[in-house]
């Protein structure tokens, strides 16, 4: 307990230097409501990407296949769109057709977590092997499908997702606060979330203890799934576009976002409200050096450094507090 | 005989000379030494690194920042080179050196604080990638040398195809060969390379065996590092530029290819072999499909597929002997 309380104190204080220090350097332009509403358009698809790469390292796997599935679902979703949505829609109002495409879009990405279930859970394959051959495979479905072309020119209620403000909050933004807080609830107060720690705990304990392991790496990449679905859908949005190779980059970002935020590699460690502190940091890192016109792949050797830095302090604390027990 | 079915590396074998029957009976042009040399031309990139990466493999590790190190490795030397001149031998030394000298960080940062290999590699992979791309620019280099590109365009072989049409075997596979001849010293006539495999099988036993772990950490990182310099020197006598983007997000697939030829994530497993093999499938894979003039958009598919299939029934293979021993214990 006390490991997990001083992570956590160790985040909330970089978070407040690092805000700090951005504030100083930007003064107030830094915290005016246009900045705050720009970050909280651009945080939620690392962040809702980071909870679906998060999931599955919590029981000591990983999901390579996140930004893959992403891109074939916004695919999916953007081919019913810009075939089925034309100006003389006989019958059907464009937004059913934005819902069905939606549907079919999150359609797509819950089958290829059940897909990443199956060979994980079933044929126990190692998750980094599995997942690294449904990436590649799914990203071959994407190229197949588009011919490596940009499909955009998407219609209006779809733009809603990735621009639309309710109430002043950005709608990406409330999707990201919805399934963090499934996730937190599922996490936390589910036996679901229970088995998922024990599983990256120890996963032949787990299994001794009664679990059924195989229905919980089931899940546990359904729910990867689904939430890479939910990003492609916001991602999708807000490009107004689809392509087969959006987003690759992310990809170990949400790794370097999960293990920021305290998620142990090694399984069975990491809260979502950690995660989400992480994630704060890296959007005011960046949006800070944004608005001092910083080289943007300067603010990613910045990440990097930061990711280290945390991985230091962790391991020299924990070091600290085994050689001066209390 | 029946001992061959337990490796992994035999089912590959099969499936190269299965896909390699079908594709030259589609395409005789498939079976010919000018095919050959080309493919082995265009996957000396890959095959290089994929030494390396076994190296991290079977050392327990990972490293995810091989690209980065490579680009940076190769940007540095030719940047230099352009201005201050040098010849093929400094190029590589160079390179080597540099790249060496970044994997060696990452094992510093691996060994001392106990950091996950994946976690630093991932993290130094946006260090190296992103000052690099800061302080060049991201500008490409052009107009190499006259000397390197002499270099890169030489041959050893020397042959005329039916058609009068010159060919031959490049030079650059040689530096490919020189690799696998090293590589193959150290893993199976070292003590090094002993030690290698000793600690991906289990760092408490190689510790306590006498394995020096600090040493062994320094040396496949810096080995991984050394390679990816050449590697990068490599690309740049392939394309005749050095992009600061062209090999950044390959490293997954460089991963693959050594995966698909038997070497295990969880270390301690894995031969060289059978990554030559591995690296022979993606590259049969690709040739074959333009060979067959299927669309190359289908390329991932397939790869994909053979991964699924081949991780796929290995796993399955190794869930069915666990559970034939369970049931003698239960005997």
């Amino acid at each position: 307990m006390a490991r997990k309380n001083s992570e956590t104190i160790i985040l909330g204080v970089i978070l407040l230097a690092v805000f700090g220090l951005m504030w100083a350097l930007n003064g107030s332009q830094f915290v005016q409501f246009e900045n705050i509403q720009s970050m909280a358009f651009q945080l939620p698809e690392l962040g809702i990407l980071s909870l679906a790469m998060m999931i599955t390292m919590l029981t000591s796997g990983i999901n390579l296949s996140i930004i893959a599935s992403a891109n074939l679902s916004a695919i999916t979703a953007a081919l019913i769109l810009t075939n089925f949505v034309t100006p003389d829609a006989n019958g059907i109002g464009p937004t059913a057709i934005a819902a069905c495409a939606v549907t079919a879009g999150l359609l797509v990405s819950a089958i290829i977590g059940l897909l990443n279930g199956f060979l994980i859970a079933v044929v126990e394959v190692s998750p980094i092997l599995a997942t690294l051959g449904t990436m590649i495979l799914v990203k071959g479905a994407s190229i197949v499908l588009t011919r490596g072309y940009t499909l955009s020119g998407l219609p209006e209620p779809i733009l809603f997702i990735g621009n639309g403000l309710v109430a002043g909050i950005p709608m990406p933004m409330i999707i990201f606060i919805l399934c963090a807080a499934f996730m937190a609830a599922v996490l936390n107060h589910t036996p679901l979330g229970n088995y998922i720690y024990m599983i990256g705990s120890n996963p032949i304990a787990c299994f001794f203890a009664g679990v059924n392991n195989t229905a919980v790496l089931f899940r546990t990449y359904l729910i990867s799934g689904v939430y890479s679905g939910i990003a492609a859908m916001i991602m999708m949005s807000r490009f107004n576009s689809a392509k087969a190779d959006y987003g690759e980059s992310y990809l170990l970002m949400t790794v370097l976002a999960s293990v920021l935020g305290g998620v142990s590699a090694a399984g069975g460690f990491g809260r979502v409200s950690g995660l989400v502190l992480a994630l704060v940091i890296l959007q005011l890192v960046s949006s800070g050096l944004n608005l001092l016109n910083v080289n943007p792949f300067l603010t990613i050797a910045i990440w990097g450094m930061i990711l280290i830095l945390v991985m230091v302090v962790n391991y020299l604390s924990a070091r600290y507090q085994e050689t001066h027990p209390r | 005989m029946r001992r061959l079915w337990r490796y992994q590396e035999t089912y590959v074998a099969l499936v190269i000379i299965v896909l390699s029957c079908a594709i030259t009976l589609l395409n005789p042009n498939f079976l010919t030494l000018e095919n050959l040399f080309d493919l082995l031309k265009s996957y000396t990139f890959l095959g290089i690194l994929s030494i390396g990466v076994l190296f991290v493999l079977i050392s327990g590790g990972i490293d995810i920042s091989f690209t980065a190190v490579a680009t940076v490795a190769v940007y540095t030397t030719m940047y230099f080179t352009l201005q201050h001149g040098g010849n093929t031998a400094t190029v590589l030394f160079m390179s080597a050196t540099i790249g060496a000298a970044l994997g060696f960080i990452n094992a510093v940062v691996i060994h001392f604080f106990n950091i996950p290999s994946i976690i630093t590699t991932i993290a130094t992979l946006n260090i190296y990638y992103g000052l690099l791309t800061v302080f060049s620019g991201g500008t490409w280099l052009y107009n190499m040398p006259e000397w390197f590109r002499h270099f890169a365009e030489t041959n050893v072989i020397s042959l005329v195809n039916p058609d009068r049409v010159p060919y031959g075997l490049s030079v650059i596979p040689l530096i490919w060969f020189v690799v696998i001849v090293a590589a193959w010293v150290i893993l199976r006539y070292t003590m090094l390379g002993r030690g290698i495999y000793a600690l991906g099988g289990n760092l408490a036993s190689a510790q306590r065996t006498g394995f020096n772990i600090l040493a062994l950490h320094l040396f496949v990182y810096s080995f991984m590092g050394l390679l990816a310099g050449i590697a990068g020197v490599v690309e740049v006598m392939l394309a005749q530029r050095v992009a600061t983007n062209s090999m950044v997000g390959k490293e997954l697939d460089v991963i693959a290819a050594v995966v698909l030829g038997g070497a295990s994530l969880t270390g301690g497993v894995g031969t060289l072999w059978g990554t030559l093999l591995g690296v022979a499938l993606v590259g049969i894979i690709g040739n074959g499909l333009t060979l067959m003039r299927i669309s190359s958009y289908w390329y991932n598919v397939f790869i994909g597929l053979v991964i699924i299939v081949s991780v796929g029934v290995s796993a399955y293979r190794r869930k069915m002997q666990r559970r034939r021993k369970i049931s003698v214990e239960v005997e």
